[in-house]
């Protein structure tokens, strides 16, 4: 078997990989949505999904389902060719993105082979991820347009003009952490990152450096928002106005795919901020000795976790939720037991770290849905233009000029 | 065939389809997709020869930014399809023999000049090493060239100008 792997080493490592990133993929997207509504149930004192599952946690299944059986309607004078294209473009690209993102810095082994923690590690990964962002444009405007229906029409043009406006910004705002790091590559990037400011205070590219990335960091995440079209910048899709923008003429899956692939792009965004300005996978504890309880923080995360379901899954409304909730909990804490294991322990680290900060800006990402109002259209291109582009173009020359002054 | 040749036919032929796409295509979003088709394949092919660099920038700057401008003003002026005319009489007789002759006079030098060229590089040509000769060695080209973006710029913005603006 491992000379079998050696010999070839894409369909023995990589093609697993791919397979195995893909299902956590799409079942995290499929959780992403109600994640989504339950907190923005909670922010508006509803209780959100409540009724399929303990707590809703069957309604992405139920929902995926329904999707499946709805009617797929094309609309009357459509481009039969471009309105099928389009979902699948979206998708597609969306979901391309992942396979740059490296989750760990620990190599492992398959038959032999070892591997990073992550489907490809390239040189050029950043370049890559702006690549497939440029080209996403083009699965929004081309739905608008062969729809043959005037609210997709105007919902592809705007979000074709706002992409457009808003992917300088995104780009010009990341040159500074590019400045810094010297590469393109992720791995290194997060590399990059490593030590602490008097022994606690992390030098994440947010607050560490030459020149700290603050300003960079919060022109990234607005203009990154703008580029997923996600509220306040969801202008494509503003149902007050549009009915629900380019995607009004899909229904069933193919409205189902573009609703993946916004999530999708959120989850990249947030792979990508934790990258570039929170220090990647690595942990927010110093190295040292005073702080070796640090490593066990997983493990207790997940013993946590679990005790509280089971204590609070036991008395829960439903039968199925007293089965559901408890096994779910008793899960987590196996799982716990399992990080306590020397070997898994350091192995766990990486990831662990690397999730939490992946699932705090997708909170953040909720939470600014759920508070923040629509900006009016010429507001959306005046903020894009007049405020992040000239302030990235200013981010960027600080940056450098720090640079150039520490290296003296 | 080495995987190399393999890959580079695939993307050689999705370039050449896109091409000839794009010029029998009826409709104008149907001609820009199959420019974007040609811009990718192109992309792959600079990849092919180890210009990672290059191959992102291609895509960024014409499958992205440039193709996307494209869309948005055909979708803008809502373009509708073509019509198909004749061929005239002038292009029928002088036109396309001097197509066809000039074509052949390209082949012909390419396959005189690919005869004794060295293999691609092996490996990749780094965006430092690209950067340090872009920055360093050819410096003033570069500063000029993006002068000459900024006057064209400046063109385009007099000339959409209103009068009354004024």
């Amino acid at each position: 078997m491992n000379e079998f792997a050696s010999q070839h080493p894409i369909l023995v490592v990589a093609l697993p990989k791919i397979v195995v990133l893909l299902l956590v993929l799409l079942t995290s997207l499929a959780y992403l949505t109600w994640f989504e509504r339950k907190v923005v149930a909670h922010i508006q004192s509803r209780w959100g999904p409540y009724r399929v599952g303990p707590h809703g946690l069957l309604q992405p299944l139920a929902d995926g389902v329904k999707f499946l059986f709805k009617e797929d309607v094309t609309p009357a004078g459509a481009d039969k060719f471009v309105y099928f294209l389009a979902p699948f473009l979206s998708l597609s690209l969306a979901i391309t993105s992942i396979a740059v993102i490296p989750f760990g810095p620990k190599e492992f082994t398959v038959f032999g082979q070892p591997t990073p923690l992550a489907i490809t590690n390239l040189n050029i990964g950043l370049l890559v991820l702006f690549a497939i962002t440029s080209m996403g444009v083009y699965g929004v405007a081309l739905a608008g347009w062969s729809s043959n229906s005037k609210y997709p029409l105007l919902g592809g043009l705007r979000s074709s003009a706002q992409m457009i406006s808003y992917e300088l910004a995104l780009t010009m705002s990341v040159v500074g952490v590019i400045l810094m790091a010297g590469t393109f590559n992720l791995s290194e990037i997060v590399m990059s990152q490593q030590g602490f400011h008097w022994g606690f205070l992390p030098r994440w590219n947010l607050i560490g450096g030459p020149m700290p990335q603050l300003l960079g960091f919060l022109l990234f995440f607005t203009a990154a928002v703008a580029e997923t079209n996600r509220a306040p910048f969801d202008l494509a899709e503003a149902e007050s106005e549009l009915v629900a923008g380019f995607h009004t003429e899909y229904a069933s899956f193919k409205f189902a795919m573009f609703f993946m692939a916004e999530y999708s792009s959120m989850i990249t965004v947030s792979c990508l901020a934790t990258i570039l300005f929170f220090g990647g996978w690595l942990s927010p504890f110093p190295q040292t000795a005073a702080f070796a309880w640090a490593h066990y923080i997983p493990a207790a995360a997940f013993a946590l976790a679990g005790l509280a379901l089971i204590f609070y899954g036991i008395r829960y409304l439903t039968m199925f939720g007293r089965v559901v909730l408890p096994v779910l909990g008793v899960v987590l804490g196996a799982l716990a037991l399992l990080f306590i294991r020397p070997g898994v322990t350091e192995f766990v680290q990486g990831p662990f770290w690397f999730l939490l900060k992946v699932v705090f800006f997708l909170f953040v990402y909720v939470w600014v849905r759920g508070t923040l109002p629509r900006l009016r259209y010429d507001q959306l291109m005046g903020f894009g233009w007049k405020l992040l582009l000239p302030l990235s173009i200013l981010n960027v020359v600080i940056t450098s000029l720090a640079i150039v002054l520490t290296q003296r | 065939m080495t995987p190399q040749i393999a890959v580079f036919l695939v993307l050689a032929a999705m370039a050449v389809a896109g091409a000839v796409s794009l010029i029998l295509q009826r409709h104008p979003i149907h001609s820009a997709l199959s420019l974007i088709v040609v811009m990718v394949s192109l992309a792959g092919l600079y990849l092919l020869l180890g210009a990672e660099f290059i191959a992102a920038v291609q895509i960024i700057v014409y499958g992205g930014a440039i193709m996307v401008l494209f869309v948005f003003v055909i979708m803008l002026l809502n373009a509708g399809e073509e019509e198909r005319t004749n061929v005239s009489r002038m292009a029928r007789f002088v036109g396309v023999p001097l197509g066809v002759m000039f074509l052949l006079e390209v082949a012909y030098w390419i396959a005189r000049a690919t005869s004794h060229l060295a293999p691609p590089a092996a490996q990749l040509v780094s965006t430092r090493d690209l950067s340090t000769l872009l920055f360093r060695e050819y410096v003033f080209p570069f500063e000029l060239t993006s002068f000459l973006i900024l006057i064209a710029l400046l063109g385009a913005l007099v000339l959409a100008r209103r009068e009354d603006s004024d």
